[in-house]
């Protein structure tokens, strides 16, 4: 929402573009490889995966514009690293603000300062602010440079049905509507996802407590980017207060409704002045500021059972709902994207058997499980749901006035990578290993020569090897060999002597690792990489 | 802790809850309960304590 007398897109710091309906009408209904509902970041996201792979696809969105409202803003390092091997990452870094550390109040008083795991061997920082438009523009201009995307925008997809070895699309856009056939439909079509109702598929889970108010302003105000977390603070008693920091001077207050407070009421423009005017003030801020846009969101923890339904694979908000304290939704629907991207190209090129593709939906749904676990956590210390759970809450804030180790409760832990420790394309851990990443675990980062690990990784898969001697025999056209050497960061940080080696997959997961590898070993982890083989 | 030991704190528990203003005496036992916890570090023996204490509170 925005101030009366500015329409939904019409924002202080960000012109947003206008895109047309498709005018050449010609060929609408050829044939596509790869549909994909939804050109949202998680959609976008997943074309530039599969372009960069080599394989075409469509992309369909109903809306004329980019998302309207800065919306998810906190972009991790597990993301940066996915836009740098979409190479789309430079403008990213050149907008947004990294940030490592974070500060909760208590009632005013600081009672938590804790920072985010960083160090010199991490390429990009553990966080990023940027408005949500800034993420769509920036993949947006990566994709006008792909000629392997084709985008239609006010086009909305209406229906799915089932076909032999693919589906058939209806679209709808204002010069008319028309079918096409896809062999395969990717779902990114967000929250409301129609697909996933036209699939009679629904999300299932938890509504918590606790109802926020997120809303903008721009100020000039002095603070670095640090978020803030205020408890019980005067100007919200009994409520929570986040702020963030991004850039064009834009803050991000979330504020948290009081039970029985009236929604409709908390998001009339004066309501959300006052409520803003009264954190400003509690923050110290004296100058002067203007209302950008705001929103109302509650705290869910909603999933499908199963991210894949024949051919149709649903990535981002379509298949996970998740908390927003966890920074997680956004993040985890670009892991969708580049997931299901790498699996499918190499199955429409023959490369692996569809079975690779039963790996999808228990690797990602997976991952959406650990962050409800971690977001139910911070969602019941945010937002307590029941007496018990408040009490203990307050003490510990209570206690943190005076004793540091209570306001560890308040840490948010927002960077757990996640394993796939249970996939069925993952390899058994070699036991021999005294530490480093276990299979299933995203590769760390660490210095090499003048770059950095991540740099040296190759298109497909990579074995990494720290001076074993495994041949020529193994470089292929989804295999490259890198040599590491024994005693440096990088092998330090894979707990790896000499002769030992790794398989990286595409999206950087650890496939296998062994103390003494063979080039058969290496053979039979690329298969079960792939689902068990080639058709 | 001996006999006499214990009593002291359990005085000095008394006197202060009834320091404590009633709507916070809750709030009292719950940062007692962490902080005591914090010391005795063994988390194993803190579980076994809290469903010890939730016994019989209604006989
Ligand atoms: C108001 C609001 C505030 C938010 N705030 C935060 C926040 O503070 N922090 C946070 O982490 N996350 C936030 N989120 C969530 C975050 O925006 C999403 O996680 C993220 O946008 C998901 O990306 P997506 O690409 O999966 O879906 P979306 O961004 O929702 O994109 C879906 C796209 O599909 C298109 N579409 C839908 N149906 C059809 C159809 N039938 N045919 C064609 N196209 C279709 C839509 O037009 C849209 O462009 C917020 C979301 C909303 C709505």
């Amino acid at each position: 929402m925005r101030p009366a007398g500015r329409a939904e897109t019409d924002s202080l710091y960000f012109d947003y573009p206008q895109f047309e309906a498709p005018a050449d009408r010609a060929r609408l209904d050829a044939p596509v490889p790869v549909a994909i509902v939804g050109a949202g970041p998680v959609g976008m996201t997943a074309a530039l995966a599969l372009a960069r792979e080599g394989v075409a696809s469509v992309l369909f969105d109903a809306k004329a514009t980019f998302n309207d409202g800065s919306r998810a803003i906190c972009i991790a390092r597990q993301s940066y690293h996915i836009l740098e091997r979409l190479g789309a990452v430079a403008p990213f870094l050149e907008k947004s603000l990294g940030w490592t550390t974070g500060r909760s109040f208590y009632r005013g008083r600081q009672i938590l300062e804790f920072e985010m795991p960083d160090s010199p061997r991490e390429k990009y920082r553990p966080m990023y602010n940027i408005e949500q438009q800034y993420i769509e523009q920036f993949l947006w201009e990566a994709i006008e440079r792909e000629p392997l995307i084709e985008t239609r925008w006010q086009s909305e997809v209406t229906g799915v049905e089932d076909m032999d070895g693919g589906v058939t699309l209806s679209v709808r856009d204002p010069h008319g509507s028309y079918r096409l056939r896809a062999d395969w439909l990717l779902a990114a079509d967000g929250a409301r996802s129609a697909v996933r109702g036209l699939r009679g598929l629904r999300l299932k889970g938890e509504n918590y407590e606790g109802r926020y108010v997120i809303a903008d302003v721009q100020m000039d105000h002095d603070y670095p980017t640090i978020r803030r977390a205020l408890f019980d603070p005067d100007c919200r008693r009994g409520g929570t207060v986040l702020v963030h920091r991004q850039p064009d001077n834009i803050w991000r207050i979330d504020y948290q409704l009081r039970d029985g407070e009236d929604e409709a009421e908390a998001i009339a423009e004066a309501n959300v002045r006052a409520s803003v005017a009264a954190v400003l003030a509690e923050l110290g801020y004296t100058g002067t500021w203007e209302l950008e846009w705001w929103s109302i969101y509650s705290a869910n923890t909603l999933a499908l059972d199963d991210y894949r339904d024949g051919r149709v694979f649903f990535i981002g908000d379509s298949a996970h709902i998740v908390p927003i304290f966890g920074v997680r939704g956004l993040n985890n629907g670009l892991a969708d994207a580049q997931n299901v991207a790498w699996k499918l190209a190499r199955v429409i090129d023959g490369k692996a058997g569809e079975a690779l593709l039963d790996s999808y939906s228990p690797e990602r749904r997976g991952a959406t499980l650990d962050v409800f676990a971690n977001a139910s956590k911070s969602a019941r210390f945010m937002t307590p749901p029941t007496p018990g759970w408040q009490l203990m809450r307050d003490a510990a804030l209570s206690l943190a006035l005076s004793h540091p180790f209570a306001g560890e409760l308040a840490n948010p832990r927002q960077m757990t990578p996640y394993t796939y420790a249970d996939s069925p394309i993952v390899s058994p851990d070699d036991p021999g290993f005294p530490s480093g990443p276990v299979p299933g675990a995203p590769l760390p980062e660490a210095r090499v020569g003048s770059g950095y690990l991540s740099d040296l990784l190759g298109p497909g898969f990579t074995l990494l090897s720290i001076g074993a001697d495994l041949g020529d025999g193994l470089v292929g056209d989804d295999l490259t060999v890198v040599a590491l050497q024994p005693g440096s960061e990088a092998a330090e940080m894979l707990g790896a002597g000499p002769g030992a080696a790794y398989l990286v997959r595409p999206d950087s997961h650890i496939a296998a690792r062994w103390m003494h590898p063979t080039p058969a070993l290496v053979r039979a982890a690329l298969q079960r990489s792939i689902g068990g083989g080639r058709r | 802790m001996t006999p006499g030991e214990v009593e002291t704190v359990y005085e000095a528990l008394a006197t202060t809850l009834d320091s404590v203003e009633a709507s916070r005496r809750e709030l009292f036992l719950a940062k007692l309960a962490l902080l005591l916890a914090h010391d005795i570090a063994d988390t194993g023996r803190v579980r076994r304590r809290i469903d010890e204490a939730a016994r019989n509170l209604d006989v």
